[in-house]
């Protein structure tokens, strides 16, 4: 039984990968992946030595013979993209990949080769193996890059008998969101007491109860509005999302950072570092996560 | 002129950026709020907003009686939002991408336009802000049409400021192609100027002037800065990290009202923008 956690938060900056790194230190027979593949930070802190490295090809994009079109025009007609110009070029940026004018052109002038979209990593680290991207710059396909690195990473976890994933999930609640939460254990949603934290996570709220994977509230930087606090863990009751706990804020997130390490490699007797000490445990506590792997429907987020 | 601003990474303070700099110049600016997955100006400007616009998306809707199960339609499908199981057809909605491929090959008119809902746009007015949005509808995937729907509410304003989603891929594309200059947020931290990076290379792809805010400029260390040096980068404002501005943006308080002489570091901010991009035709 592999259990799945999945670090979320709607807004982005709340510290995600930071949290998720610490939590690497605390998680045992575990491994890691990025899911964040569009702005990919963990591997900052993890240092990860690449053991595999393979092209992700994404969607085909068309690309038109200019010494066999006919001008017909039928392509820019058929395209509700704009992406084909008054001359025949076909913007790659604007090209969705339907294929629509390849097929449909009179007289086949148009190719659709594959394109490499980004590469895909197996990796070591001093936590263990860790499973991550890099989405070409301005690329589409972010779903489909994200839903392979965590299958690749569950792949890995069963071959090498490891019991949890630490998924390190994207900002937003689109596509690669969409992607990265089915079927996960639980997510830990990742909050800042701010107006836009508690708004974002409500949205980020209201898709999880859609796939039915049950929450987990973390409140980062806590102590910067009290109130607010008070606010976001009524809010996740309501919700029936657990609050595992709140972390202070703390310069040493940016130090730990800059030093290339997780908060509690550079220093454990910090209060962040027990704050979030605790909140592993809670998390390992909570219904959610019970070894049996029983779906607790009491725990999915309302 | 339009400035989006954008960021790699996402917290670095786009939102605030966006928000003080369009309250900042008075009237005659329109922000429109591109993060559709999040948006969250509306949590600092508290505009009046009209009722929502339902945008919608084409998707197939088979006739069934019409129909003879020739598979046409899932053929030209690339995104596989059409199967054909025995004699009938599945359509998958969310899979569809709106090409309308089955509408064109489809030899017995059975396909008709049918709609997907991806959200809404709100518009309105805070103070001489005149102010539209976008909310993606939860559990819808594919957020650029709606932003590219977002950008079509310029309303002949003579400055447009454009809030832009984080990241590098094509939502962040969507919201930044054709705008006069790009104006990114970061942080000087490892992974503000990792994602930094990121965004310079997506910025260049498209060929747009950009400048640089830095955020929290007191807590980190100097990489952002050497970056910005040897890439020939301007820096345009620096923020300060203060628990006053922090605080103010939790509860959802504009800085330059908790603190109105920010309003013209903003104004001077602007001004830059308009000096570096002054005499850049509008880039398509």
């Amino acid at each position: 039984m592999i259990r799945e956690l999945v670090i979320v938060s709607g807004k982005g900056g709340t510290g995600k990968t930071s949290i998720t790194a610490a939590f690497a230190s605390l998680a045992e027979n575990a491994m890691l992946c990025d899911a964040d593949v569009d702005a990919a930070d963990l591997h900052l802190l993890m240092a990860p030595h690449i053991e595999k490295r393979t092209d992700f090809m994404g969607g085909s994009k068309a690309h038109i013979r200019t010494d066999d079109c006919t001008s017909c025009d039928r392509c820019r007609e058929l395209c509700r993209f704009a992406a084909i110009s008054a001359d025949y070029v076909v913007d790659h940026i604007a090209c969705e990949g339907c294929g629509v004018c390849v097929d449909l052109c009179p007289v086949s002038a148009i190719d659709f080769p594959v394109q490499k979209c980004g590469e895909w990593y197996i990796s070591s680290t001093r936590f263990g193996p860790m499973v991550h991207a890099r989405l070409g710059i301005a690329e589409e396909n972010s779903g489909k890059l994200v839903s392979l690195v965590r299958r690749e990473t569950m792949q890995l976890a069963e071959e090498k008998g490891l019991g949890m994933i630490l998924t390190d999930g994207p900002p937003g609640i689109g596509c690669p969101v969409i992607a990265a939460i089915g079927g996960a254990t639980a997510l830990v949603i990742i909050v800042e007491p701010t107006v836009s934290g508690l708004h974002d996570m409500a949205r980020v709220a209201d898709l999880a109860a859609h796939f039915r994977v049950p929450g987990l509230v973390c409140i980062n930087k806590f102590d910067l509005n009290p109130e607010m606090t008070a606010r976001i863990e009524d809010y996740a009751v309501q919700r029936k999302m657990r609050v595992v706990g709140r972390v202070p804020f703390d310069p040493i997130f940016t130090r730990a950072m800059i030093a290339g390490k997780n908060i509690l490699e550079y220093d454990k007797n910090s209060a962040a570092a027990a704050a979030i000490t605790a909140v592993w445990h809670d998390i390992l506590s909570s219904p959610a996560l019970n070894p049996l792997g029983i779906k607790d429907f009491s725990s999915t987020i309302q | 002129m339009i400035i989006s601003i954008a960021s790699g990474k996402g917290g670095t303070g786009k939102t605030t950026v966006a928000t003080n700099l369009a309250l900042s110049l008075g009237a005659g600016v329109k922000l429109l709020d591109c993060d559709v997955e999040e948006p969250n100006c509306h949590l600092f400007l508290a505009p009046q907003l009209n009722e929502a616009e339902t945008v919608t998306t084409f998707i197939p809707e088979i006739i069934a009686e019409r129909c003879t199960a020739c598979k046409k339609c899932a053929e030209i499908c690339r995104f596989r939002a059409i199967t054909v199981v025995g004699a009938k057809v599945l359509v998958f909605p969310e899979l569809c991408h709106s090409c309308e491929g089955c509408l064109e090959v489809c030899p017995e008119g059975a396909i008709a336009p049918g709609r997907r809902e991806l959200g809404a746009i709100e518009e309105g007015h805070s103070g001489d802000l005149a102010f539209a949005h976008g909310r993606l509808r939860v559990g819808e995937a594919m957020s650029p049409p709606l932003i590219r729907k977002v950008r079509e509410r310029l309303d002949g304003a003579e400055t447009v400021i454009i809030d832009a989603p984080p990241g590098t891929s094509c939502p962040v594309i969507a919201a930044m192609r054709g705008t006069d200059f790009v104006l990114l947020v970061t942080e000087p931290t490892p992974f503000g100027l990792h994602d930094l990076q990121l965004a310079v290379e997506a910025v260049r792809v498209l060929g747009i002037p950009c400048g640089l805010v830095i955020n929290r400029a007191d807590m980190g260390d100097d990489r952002v800065r050497h970056y910005c040096e040897k890439e020939g980068l301007p820096i345009l404002l620096e923020i300060p990290f203060e628990r006053k501005i922090a605080e103010a943006y939790s509860r959802g308080t504009p800085i330059v009202v908790a603190m109105p002489e920010w309003a013209e570091r903003f104004r001077g901010l602007y001004d830059r923008i308009a000096a570096l991009s002054a005499g850049q035709g509008r880039r398509q």
